[in-house]
Order: C-alpha cells, then sequence, then structure tokens
C-alpha cells in the first residue's frame, strides 16, 4: 500500500516571532487560529472546507490539552469526519502527513488540517525535568538527567566513542545552520557564530554546548493537505506527498537499541520506497536539530552517508548556503525557532522552498526536499519526501 | 528555605519487587522462563517474545559504561546541589541496560566501556542502586 501522490500540500502558515515570543501576549489557542487562518487563506479554503482534523500539542496539561483535536475542533468551529491527536513528540506531524494522506486515499476525508502551537518560551515552561517520576520514568527521573539534552549528549559521547567525531564535527553543523538563519528575517537568532564560538560556549552537559542546543522559544504553524481532485482549485500550486514513513523504537534512552542510530534507517527506507527516488535525486533536506548531534545521527540513519562518517559528511560548510548539501533551510531549531515540537515547522520551509517563495536562502531548482522528523529522547521518526510537478 | 526533595520512584506493581531489592542492597532483574532472555526494567510480560513467564533473578551488580554525560547544568532542582555529577547508561553482565549514577570517582575520568558495580545509596525514603568504578 502506497500513499504517493494520494494528496497535496496546498497550504502553510505560521506566526512571527519577536525575541523568541509571540507578539501581543498572544495565546496558544490564539495563535494556533492564526495560523490555521494563514494556512487555509494560503490555499484559497476556508475552514468550512476542513473535514479532517490533526493535532498534537503540550499545553493545557493536565486540563483541556488532554484533548489538543477536540479542542482546537471546537475553538475553530470545526466538526471532522476524520480526527488525530497521535502524539510521538517533534515527528507527530510528520506522521500526521501520512496519516491525513491515507485517509484523504481512502476517502475519509477531503481536505486536512494539521496543527501546533506552543507559548512554552512566554511561560517559561521548557524543562521536561522535574514531572514525577512514575510508570517508565520512576529508572530515569530520580538519576538527574537533564531532560532531553542529557539523552542526545550519551548519543554523542557514545557516537564519539565509537567513530571519533569531535565536537569540532558537531560545531560545523550549528555553524552552517546559523548562515542559514541569517537569510531569514524571520529567525530568532541571526548574529554570525564561528566553530570557536560553539567550542568555547557554556557546556550544557558533556559533551554538547549550549550552541549545540535547539533554541527555546514559541510558535505556531498549520498545514493544509487535501485531495489531488480538490488541489485543482486550490490557490496555491500543489506540493505532492511522494513517500512517507514513520517507526520509534523506544520511550526511555535507557531502551534505546542503540545510541548511534536513530529508526530513520526504518521511515527513511520506507519513505525512499515508496517515493522511489534516491538519495542523489533529494534537493534539500529539512532534518530535526533538537540538538547538533540529532542533525549527525540522522544523516547516517538516512543513508546519507555511512555509519560513522557522518563527521566527515559535514565538514567544511558543507550544509551552510552555497554548499553542496543544502539542509535546514530556515535556520533549524538550532537559530530559527524551537518550541518544542519542532515538526510542523520543517514540513512549512520545505513548502516554501519548492513553491519557491524563499527569498535570500532559495535553494535554486527545488523540486524534491526530504523532511525528518524526531520526537521525545532519538525515540520516534518520521520521514516525508516532498515533490512539485 | 526547606530544601528541595530529590524526585524518587513512584512504586507500582511492576516496580514493587524490584525497588524491595534495593532496600535490601540486592540488585534484582527478571529473566523470561521462555526464551531466556534477561529484562529491565521490570514488567509483566516478556518484551523480547512476548510471554508471560518472567521471574526475578538477582543480578551480578557488574557491567560497563555503555555512555555516559556529566551534567554542567541541573535535571531539575533538587540535583543542583550534586553539580557537576555523572548519568550513565550501564550495560549489566546480564545483558541488560540501565540508568545511574556513577559515584565515588573522578568525574573526568568517566568513560565508555569502563567496567563497574553495583553500590547502592540511599536517598530520602528510598535506595538507589548506582554505580561506581572497579
Amino acid at each position: 500500500m502506497s500513499i504517493k501522490n494520494a494528496a497535496a500540500i496546498v497550504g502553510v502558515g505560521d506566526v512571527e516571532l519577536e525575541e523568541g515570543k509571540v507578539k501581543d501576549g498572544l495565546s496558544v489557542l490564539q495563535i494556533q487560529a492564526i495560523a490555521a487562518k494563514r494556512a487555509l487563506d494560503d490555499a484559497g479554503l476556508t475552514k468550512s472546507d476542513v473535514d479532517g482534523l490533526f493535532v498534537a500539542g503540550l499545553w493545557g496539561v493536565p486540563g483541556v490539552g488532554t484533548f489538543p483535536s477536540v479542542v482546537m475542533g471546537e475553538y475553530l468551529g470545526i466538526e471532522p469526519n476524520y480526527t488525530d491527536s497521535t502524539q510521538i513528540g517533534g515527528s507527530s506531524f510528520e506522521a500526521h502527513i501520512g496519516h491525513a494522506a491515507a485517509a484523504i486515499q481512502a476517502g475519509l476525508c477531503e481536505v486536512a488540517l494539521i496543527l501546533y502551537g506552543s507559548t512554552q518560551k512566554s511561560e517559561r515552561s521548557r524543562s521536561l525535568a522535574g514531572r514525577p517520576p512514575t510508570f517508565t520514568a520512576q529508572y530515569e527521573t530520580p538519576f538527574g538527567l537533564p531532560s532531553p539534552a542529557g539523552a542526545y549528549a550519551m548519543a554523542a559521547n557514545r557516537h564519539m566513542h565509537q567513530y571519533g567525531t569531535t565536537n569540532e564535527d558537531l560545531a560545523e553543523i550549528a555553524v552552517a545552520t546559523r548562515k542559514w538563519a541569517q537569510l531569514n528575517p524571520y529567525a530568532t537568532k541571526r548574529d554570525t557564530i564561528s566553530i570557536e564560538d560553539v567550542l568555547q560556549s557554556p557546556m550544557i552537559t558533556d559533551p554538547l554546548h549550549i550552541l549545540d542546543c535547539c533554541l527555546v522559544t514559541d510558535g505556531a504553524g498549520a498545514v493544509v493537505l487535501v485531495s489531488p481532485e480538490r488541489a485543482k482549485d486550490c490557490r496555491k500550486k500543489p506540493v505532492w506527498i511522494l513517500g512517507q514513513g514513520e517507526a520509534h523504537s523506544h520511550w526511555s534512552i535507557q531502551a534505546m537499541p542503540d545510541l548511534t542510530m536513530t529508526s530513520a534507517a526504518q521511515s527513511g527506507k520506507r519513505a525512499f520506497e515508496m517515493a522511489g527516488v534516491g538519495h542523489d535525486d533529494i534537493d534539500f533536506v529539512e532534518i530535526y536539530d533538537s540538538f547538533t548531534i540529532t542533525v549527525l545521527l540522522t544523516l547516517e540513519s538516512l543513508g546519507f552517508c555511512k555509519r560513522g562518517e557522518g563527521g566527515d559528511f559535514v565538514k567544511n560548510q558543507r550544509t551552510a548556503p552555497g554548499g553542496d548539501f543544502p539542509m535546514n533551510t530556515n535556520g533549524g531549531g538550532l537559530s530559527y525557532a524551537h518550541p518544542g515540537m519542532y515538526g510542523i515547522f520543517l514540513i512549512i520551509e520545505a513548502v516554501r522552498q519548492l513553491r519557491g517563495e524563499c527569498g535570500e536562502r532559495q535553494v535554486k531548482e527545488a523540486k524534491i526536499g526530504l523532511v525528518n522528523g524526531t520526537g521525545g529522547t532519538l525515540s520516534s521518526t518520521s520521514v516525508v519526501i516532498l515533490g512539485r510537478d | 528555605m526547606d530544601k528541595i526533595m530529590k524526585p524518587l520512584p513512584i512504586i507500582d506493581n511492576d516496580s514493587k519487587f524490584f525497588w524491595e531489592g534495593c532496600e535490601k542492597e540486592k540488585l534484582f532483574i527478571q529473566q523470561c522462563q521462555s526464551c531466556s532472555l534477561h529484562i529491565f526494567y521490570p514488567r509483566i510480560l516478556c518484551p523480547h517474545c512476548g510471554e508471560e513467564n518472567v521471574t526475578w533473578v538477582e543480578a551480578s551488580g557488574e557491567g560497563t559504561i555503555y555512555s555516559y554525560t556529566i551534567a554542567r547544568r541541573a535535571g531539575g532542582p533538587a540535583f543542583k546541589e550534586d553539580l557537576p555529577y555523572c548519568v550513565a547508561l550501564i550495560d549489566l553482565k546480564e545483558g541488560v541496560r540501565m540508568m545511574t549514577n556513577i559515584i565515588d570517582t573522578d568525574m573526568e575520568a568517566i568513560h565508555c566501556n569502563q567496567q563497574v558495580k553495583v553500590v547502592f545509596q540511599k536517598v530520602g525514603e528510598m535506595t538507589l542502586p548506582m554505580f561506581t568504578p572497579v
């Protein structure tokens, strides 16, 4: 069963940030509504066209946020035929793309709205530490792992031990991503940084420095997905779902089978096979960059390079503007924005690149893009391959 | 101001035997009687073969550091007084992996594949399994 070309993205929307915060004290419900309206306007559709609703979030928990798609349906005045609150962390939205395309292909809905928002920066609620050590957390929380950074740090240390990867290798990613951010007027961090700056920045949890870690910001994003039939009447040209895959291997970092390889090895393989394209066909990638090590492990897991060769792969600013492997072209979670679960923003950027809407940071001749989401502590992954006509 | 208490395990029906063992300074893990593989964390059925035939066995308490990190910022306010401290993943001889702290050693000398053994540490009302180099 394949969902290749079963659906197209026809609308994307997000909200502006000032120093990583939403303007005017907007609430998490308000910014999601604004992003949704903008995505529907972008597509030339209205909320009454929406019959599939996909929402994941971390807001309002405990409380109404336990039921995000139901609450956002109520707030927006949408009563969907198809609803999905799949929550697998930052990769939730790449999974929603696959689920929505499958639902559209099955005729269960025609116009799907995918939605996310967070005001974690305004609320100062980023840290995952201090949650009650119930169920599987009782074997981890009592040992004080800085979460989630500590889990990623352990992956980095293991990769360094096995393959000789260095802090300089990781810093290449942070510096290249910042160069993309400098071309994006909406990016939060735009001042120049060097590899030395990354290495000299404060250590958070060995071996990750603060400039190896994503930002903590607010943000909201929305994506509209429709059937091929509906895509004909939309305002913007369609961006097609060519392939999608999803996987998870563990939740707790102690249960990760191999700290140097993520389940993108499986989700990526399925997405490539479905799309019927190879690595050389990909014109640009949007790779979840919660931490620099996340990117390195993912590039290897997706097969862009061999295991252990991620450090060599990203050397000499290869992923920066002007390099031969354009990656994280909006400035990424490291420099653009990272509102908790970042995955929806990777999709939004890929769509804008494929439409040629990216101004200074536009990747020339961008026809096929790969998006990878990673959630939890390297726990879940989902890969989407997108293309234009 | 009152001292901030460290988060302690909230015991449930899967974990009761494990934490009671720690109280007696014994490290218990599970073993599946159907496929003979060891299991950690404890659960009601075997995650390897799916059978419900699991029993408790006392572990050797010996293993190696699979990976680790030295926290320079605390994973919660109660851990600030411990900074810097080491959180590690231990591969026990029996083939299971568990999270712990490495204690009673030079933080800067800790490395992957280092041999360690369990030591039991009182934290609040409970006893946690921690590890130290051999």
